[in-house]
Formats: structure tokens, C-alpha cells, sequence
């Protein structure tokens, strides 16, 4: 167990694996823009969540002591983190640059992350997923992409989450692709691998053999694990 | 009690005719339905910010502009934010402006850029014009005892 953060206390807030029922969930929400601050705020505690917006990657580094210029700030000891919503496009950090930073880390890789951009971008898209996001939320965000952020929060358990594996955001892709009419073909065994492993699997699914697809990683690996998954 | 009934479908059907005609999408709905009585002015504060950060960035594009060598990369970005703050608050017609300004940036076309600064300049003040008759007709009603309809 690394002990070089400041504050070891809030260390041992972040491993404890009894999450009440009866507590809200706390998400750390990022963002530049003031204005999505204040919706998605309002999106999230309406949802009951209990929430701390902040403006930059940076700072959101420092609320969870991972910044090595400064230490945690005061005041926020204590507040086990369930959940980070970044925006992607911002000055200085990007969201995919915090994504990546968070899952280097040993104490908070298992927060789960979810990005939001404005941008339909289906390599974007993929590269979060790659790098452990569970999901990304294409703005303007909606009451219903909020209220499904409360299926990454059941990881421990790994029931909750597995019906979400394949949680990638419909409405997106959709957006993006008809499903239906990819090639028929993905008999192979993905399926299963990703439902054993409660944790990420795209990287397992995705080097599955061949198939023979055009389409974007992110697709298949929902083809993939919604196959048994869902219906 | 008709002057609230007259108030409540003066309201209505004025909220009607801006998703109309496309100056509000559904992403204002979405905005509504975020407001009850623990944050009743929840709307007209998001609003207000929006109003408040555009202002900011349509002055700072009139500068931008205005140099001798256009910094672009820094259009597109004030640009992408005004495009981001509208469309959270369902401005459509700004937002979409935004998207054909962004273009013009890609192509580093100066002229292109300060006409579409132009057009969003004016389809902001008219939103906002409607924006805020919208805020007092709501104002109206309630001060006569009617309750927002929710569409």
C-alpha cells in the first residue's frame, strides 16, 4: 500500500469497501465552463448525488491529493470520491488526460470515470473507453444520462455493473451506427470473458479474433457484451 | 381569477412559439425540469450565467478579431465554449451559428469570421430579448397567484 499522500486518513476513506446504501454518492464533477458546472451540479443532486464541481483537471488532482505540487486541500477530508464526470475539452488538462492520471493511480483507479464532450467523435470516444472510462456522455448532458451514472457506482458488488457493461451510451451510438446491420458473425466467446471479469474487459474483447468490421472499437465490444447480456 | 388564466396562456403559448421557432430546443425542457420548489429560480440563474459568460466571449472575439494577425486557434476556442454554454442551455440558434463560425476559423477566413461574429452577436441579443420576456411574463403569473405551467 503506497503511503506517500499527505493525507493517509482520507487513503483509508478510499479503501473502505463498505459503501452504505443509506449514504448519497459523492461525484466529483469537472468541468471549465461555468455554465455546465451549474447543470450538471443541479443534474446531479437532483439525482441525489451529493457533488463537488470543480473547474479544471488540476484542481480536481488536488481534491484527491494526486497533484504533486499540493497537497489536499482542507476541508475535503474525509469525502470518499464514488465517481468522476469530466468534461473532455479543457484548457490545460483534458478530461482524457485526468482519465488517465486517476487509473495510473493505485489508490483511485477503481473510481470509475465518465467522460462528457460535446464532440460525437467515435476515435475519442474509443480512446476513453481504451483507457478505462466507463462511459462517455455526449453534451448537452440529460437528466437521463445522470440518472444512469448510479449503475457504475455497484462495482463492488459486481452485480450491478455487469448489466452495464455494455453501458456505452445508446443515444450515441446510435447516433453513430446501426447496429443491426454489422455482420452477423461475432460468434466467438467475448461474451463470456467479459461477463466473468467484474472489472474492464474492452481491452480482452477487443483483441477477440478477427472481426471483420469497419467499425470503431467501442461497437463492437457493446456488440460483444450485449450479446448474452441484454435480452 | 382570469387575469391569471390570461397570464397562464400568454406564458404558455409564448414558451410554445420560441421552441417554435427555434430559438429554445430541448434542452431548455430539460433545464425546467430541473427546477421545483428547493430551487425555484433555477433556470433564470443558469440563464443569467449564460448571459454573463457569452457577453464575456463575444467581446473577446470582437478583440481577437480586431489584431493585426488573427490568432485563430484562439477564435475556434471562445468559439467552442460560446458553442458549449449554448447548447447546455438549449440556445439553438447561437449554437448553431457557432458550429458554421468554427468552420470559418478552420478555414483561417478573417472576413468569414467577423460576418459570423455578426450573426451570432445578433441572435444572441434576440434570445436573450425573448429570454428575458419569458422570465417576466413568469414573473406576472406567479406575482398573480397562477403557477408556471410545465409543458
Amino acid at each position: 500500500m503506497e503511503g506517500n499522500f499527505v493525507v493517509s486518513r482520507r487513503m483509508i476513506d478510499a479503501f473502505d469497501v463498505s459503501p452504505s446504501d443509506s449514504e448519497e454518492a459523492h461525484v466529483l464533477a469537472v468541468d471549465d465552463s461555468l455554465v455546465d458546472r451549474k447543470v450538471i451540479e443541479r443534474l446531479l443532486k437532483i439525482s441525489s448525488f451529493k457533488v463537488t464541481a470543480v473547474d479544471s483537471g488540476r484542481r480536481a488532482l488536488q481534491f484527491l491529493g494526486l497533484d504533486e505540487e499540493k497537497s489536499a486541500s482542507v476541508g475535503f477530508d474525509g469525502l470518499k470520491v464514488d465517481l468522476i464526470i469530466t468534461d473532455y475539452c479543457m484548457p490545460g488538462m483534458t478530461g482524457y488526460e485526468l482519465l488517465k492520471k486517476i487509473k495510473e493511480s493505485s489508490t483511485f483507479r477503481e473510481i470509475p470515470v465518465v467522460i462528457m464532450s460535446s464532440e460525437n467523435v467515435l476515435a475519442r470516444i474509443d480512446r476513453c473507453l481504451e483507457e478505462g472510462a466507463e462511459d462517455f456522455i455526449v453534451k448537452p448532458v440529460k437528466l437521463s444520462d445522470v440518472k444512469r451514472l448510479k449503475d457504475y457506482m455497484m462495482r463492488e458488488d459486481g452485480v450491478g455493473s455487469e448489466s452495464s457493461r455494455g453501458g456505452i451510451n445508446k443515444r450515441k451510438l446510435q447516433d453513430c451506427c446501426d447496429l443491426s446491420s454489422s455482420e452477423p458473425s461475432i460468434s466467438s466467446s467475448p461474451s463470456s470473458s467479459s461477463s466473468e471479469s467484474p472489472s474492464r474487459s474492452p481491452t480482452s474483447s477487443s483483441s477477440a479474433p478477427s472481426i471483420p468490421t469497419p467499425l470503431d472499437s467501442p461497437i463492437r465490444r457493446l456488440k460483444m457484451t450485449t450479446t448474452d447480456l441484454i435480452d | 381569477m382570469d387575469g391569471v388564466v390570461q397570464l397562464q396562456k400568454q406564458l404558455v403559448d409564448y414558451t410554445a412559439s420560441l421552441f417554435h421557432e427555434g430559438f429554445l430546443d430541448e434542452q431548455f425542457n430539460q433545464l425546467q425540469q430541473l427546477q421545483d420548489e428547493s430551487n425555484p429560480d433555477f433556470v433564470v440563474e443558469v440563464v443569467s450565467l449564460f448571459f454573463e459568460d457569452s457577453e464575456r466571449l463575444l467581446n473577446e472575439l470582437g478583440k481577437t478579431l480586431e489584431q493585426k494577425t488573427v490568432d485563430f486557434k484562439k477564435v475556434d476556442a471562445h468559439v467552442h465554449q460560446l458553442k458549449g454554454s449554448s447548447s447546455s442551455i438549449g440556445a439553438q440558434r447561437v449554437q448553431k451559428l457557432c458550429i458554421a463560425f468554427r468552420n470559418c476559423c478552420e478555414e483561417l477566413n478573417t472576413e468569414g469570421c467577423l460576418k459570423c461574429l455578426q450573426q451570432v452577436k445578433h441572435e444572441y441579443s434576440l434570445v436573450k430579448n425573448k429570454l428575458e420576456t419569458l422570465f417576466k411574463l413568469e414573473q406576472q403569473t406567479i406575482a398573480a397567484g397562477g403557477s408556471i405551467p410545465t409543458l
